[in-house]
């Protein structure tokens, strides 16, 4: 199959391995992945901080770069998610039927890794081999927009020599929020503060997760408390086998 | 013809409790510092939590329930003129008399000038939003009454005069060493032997209560729902207090917000299902109260209904924002917020905490005046899974962003980072650029440290990840 990759901005900026990780796994389940350039990003942190008039070029530019691709995968539960809930929607306020209905057929083909993993290609046991203590946060954006459900956690438990360990109130945010974190930065704290003393709990060498923004929060106060957690996109864990070690 | 009558007008400055004295961040901090707040809290949402998810999983139609609900209050909605219209010739031909509040104000006078006339300088008070809205306490007091708030968490409220923190648990702050000091300070008559021991707080609280119900004759109520066919209003609670205040004196006044009304008896067949199971997550609630007008013998002989408008109007104008108005005031939304579990309720300055006081709140006032509401939440969307009327929260306070950022009348520090922002990630070279720019927030120091402000308020708590070496479509390139 071939897949058009949306990188997304912060995962091709600061987390390429996740990006590279996702190139890593498809390629080698036998698929053809291919890079449009011409993406930036989906505009999510506009919309949601008010911004939707300055969103709108990045919707226009999202939708002409990827209506080529008949199947488009995002390492990122928020960010599909964004595509899916938000595109249409800015589009249609802007006036722009015809670029809404262009934008939810885009939608309609882009999937969140596990999603594709699980519902397109119908694929559990990916082969990989991870031999470290994981546990796993699901982020907001993948559990209650796209509905992902258990689909990271089946992947997961097919991972060899992974001993995957539970979350305590797991499905609670972690206080990202994008631009949350810093106009309500104490709250967004205090959130971090819980979900930090959930993960520690658990034992785990690693913390995982589909989102490089949830990652970037929860390893970015476990890295400033030097707990020694590290954070790890799916993605990498997916990709690992025992040949690359 | 049409006559544009201009637009809505919102809930009136100087009165009542939808504003805070300063934005959520500022407040928000203060409560996050309190340990006996935080302990409360976390306790209080995760039992009430644990205790509705069973109930509702009982339940195999709680999702068609739920849009039951959602679709019978939309109707509601798109014909709400019509349908007060009808409930008010059904109240008043059953003996009431209906009055219409277009605001706060005068509300508060309606009601005040009703008990006057009643020769009377005491009210007894069953627990309301709607008076706590606009003050309707402060209100009496003003003209010589004495309102005494009957709900044992109210109560504790009014007497530490102190603020609700939660619709449906309004002490939720107060742990029972507290409201000990609060009974022995303020409660008239009370043992000065009483303890901590909360059987000996509530017995103290029903002695007190007692004597006041038997005494009183003029009550005021707020109301769950208002059924536009029959007349009949309806109040759900837990203590009995509230039908203590419904059945026993000569005068009951109620106070509604007009967007209570629901089309059909046959209508609350499916909110008296969700209420309960969503707010204090049992399958029924112990006290259901129903009363048409006047039943000559039997109950208060004269009442009155106060239809208030007080900004529903303006919200109703606002086709994405309308759907606040769907609230039935169970207070789930509450339970599942991270942000209110950590917070509580003082921080959203209005007597609508939580989430669906971040959408309800700014829209009655205008969004000028409760500006930093929409932004006190991470867009987890926990609240709008646990909405029974499926209220979509978070597109609201998205919708609420946009409607205050475009409100500003100049560019803001924000304003231009985010159209720069949005310009660079338009012309994927010049995006390019900057991403290879971005290593040099390297010269920021380790972990980002030395960032500007805002985002040294990420790095405040939060380390920074050093940026990669080769961003992705470096690699992407080259590979």
């Amino acid at each position: 199959m071939r897949i058009a990759l949306f990188v997304t901005c912060l995962a091709d900026t600061m987390f390429p391995e996740a990006a590279k990780a996702t190139v890593a796994l498809l390629e080698r389940l036998g698929h053809e992945v291919v890079f449009p350039v011409e993406q930036t990003c989906c505009g999510q942190m506009h919309v949601n901080t008010g911004y939707q008039k300055d969103a709108l070029p990045l919707v226009r530019r999202h939708v002409r770069t990827f209506a080529p691709y008949d199947v488009i995968v995002a390492p990122s539960g928020s960010c599909v998610g964004s595509v899916r809930h938000q595109h249409a929607m800015v589009a249609s306020s802007a006036g722009d039927t015809r670029l809404a209905a262009r934008a939810a057929d885009v939608a309609s083909r882009t999937y969140e890794l596990s999603e594709l993993l699980v519902d397109v290609l119908g694929i559990e046991d990916v082969g990989a081999y991870y031999p470290h203590r994981v546990t796993y946060h699901p982020t907001c954006h993948s559990l209650r927009v796209l509905r992902v459900g258990d689909k990271p956690l089946r992947l997961l438990r097919h991972v060899r020599g992974l001993d995957l360990v539970e979350l305590p109130d797991a499905e609670q945010c972690c206080g990202f929020g994008g631009t949350f974190a810093v106009k309500n930065a104490d709250t967004s704290t205090a959130m971090l503060a819980d979900k930090m003393r959930h993960v520690l709990d658990t034992g785990a060498d690693v913390c995982t997760a589909g989102d490089a923004s949830c990652l970037m929060h929860i390893g970015g106060g476990l890295s400033r408390l030097r707990t020694g957690v590290r954070t790890v996109h799916l993605a990498e864990i997916l990709a690992s086998t025992e040949l690359a070690r | 013809m049409k006559t544009f009558l201009g637009m809505p007008s919102t809930a009136p400055r100087g009165v009542g409790h939808l504003r805070g004295a300063e934005p959520f961040p500022a407040a928000a901090r203060k409560a996050l510092a309190d340990p006996q707040l935080r302990r409360n809290l976390k306790h209080a949402t995760t039992t009430i939590r644990e205790k509705s998810g069973k109930v509702i999983a009982e339940l195999p139609d709680w999702q068609q329930l739920r849009d039951a609900g959602s679709a019978l209050k939309a109707d509601t909605m798109a014909r709400l003129p019509e349908l007060l219209e009808e409930l008010e010739a059904a109240v008043t031909s059953a003996g009431g008399v209906v009055h219409w509040a277009a605001d706060a104000r005068e509300a508060n006078a309606i009601v005040t000038e009703l008990v006057k006339a009643t020769g009377h300088n005491r009210v007894i008070k069953v627990k309301s939003m709607a008076t706590q809205e606009i003050g309707l306490n402060e209100a009496l007091e003003a003209a010589g009454i004495d309102p005494v708030e009957t709900d044992l968490a109210e109560l504790i409220v009014q007497l530490g005069h102190d603020e609700p923190s939660h619709i449906l648990v309004p002490a939720i702050h107060r742990n029972r060493s507290e409201i000990r000091e609060i009974f022995l300070r303020e409660m008239p008559g009370v043992d000065p032997a009483l303890t901590d021991d909360p059987p000996v707080l509530a017995a103290a609280a029903r002695r007190y209560l007692r004597e006041t119900f038997l005494s009183t004759k003029v009550a005021i109520s707020g109301a769950n729902f208002a059924v536009a066919e029959t007349g009949t209003l309806a109040v759900v609670e837990s203590e009995g207090n509230g039908r203590m205040c419904l059945t026993l004196p000569e005068t009951l006044i109620t106070v509604m917000g007009i967007e209570k009304v629901v089309p059909t008896w046959r209508d609350l067949e499916v909110f008296l299902q969700l209420l309960p199971r969503a707010s204090t997550g049992e399958r029924m609630n112990p006290y259901t109260s129903m009363w048409t007008g006047v039943t000559p013998g039997d109950g208060p002989q004269d009442f009155h209904l106060v239809l208030l408008d007080n900004g529903r109007t303006a919200v109703l104008a606002d086709e994405i924002g309308r759907q606040a108005l769907h609230c039935i005031r169970c207070s789930a939304c509450l339970n599942v917020c991270p942000v209110y579990e950590r917070t509580g309720g003082h921080a959203y300055g209005s007597v609508y905490p939580g989430p669906i006081g971040a959408v309800l709140s700014p829209q009655l006032t205008g969004i000028e005046d409760n500006a930093s509401l929409p932004y006190a939440s991470s867009l987890c969307g926990a609240c709008f899974d646990a909405c029974p009327v499926k209220i979509d929260i978070p597109s609201i306070l998205v919708h609420l962003r946009t409607e205050h950022v475009e409100a500003q009348k100049r560019p803001t520090p924000e304003s231009i980072a985010m159209a720069a922002v949005a310009y660079t990630m338009d012309h994927p070279r010049l995006y390019a650029s900057a991403q290879r720019a971005a290593r040099l927030s390297r010269l920021a120091g380790r972990r980002g440290r030395g960032l500007p402000p805002p985002l040294n308020r990420w790095t405040a708590s939060r380390d920074l990840p050093d940026p990669p070496e080769q961003t992705f479509r470096d690699w992407w390139a080259r590979r």
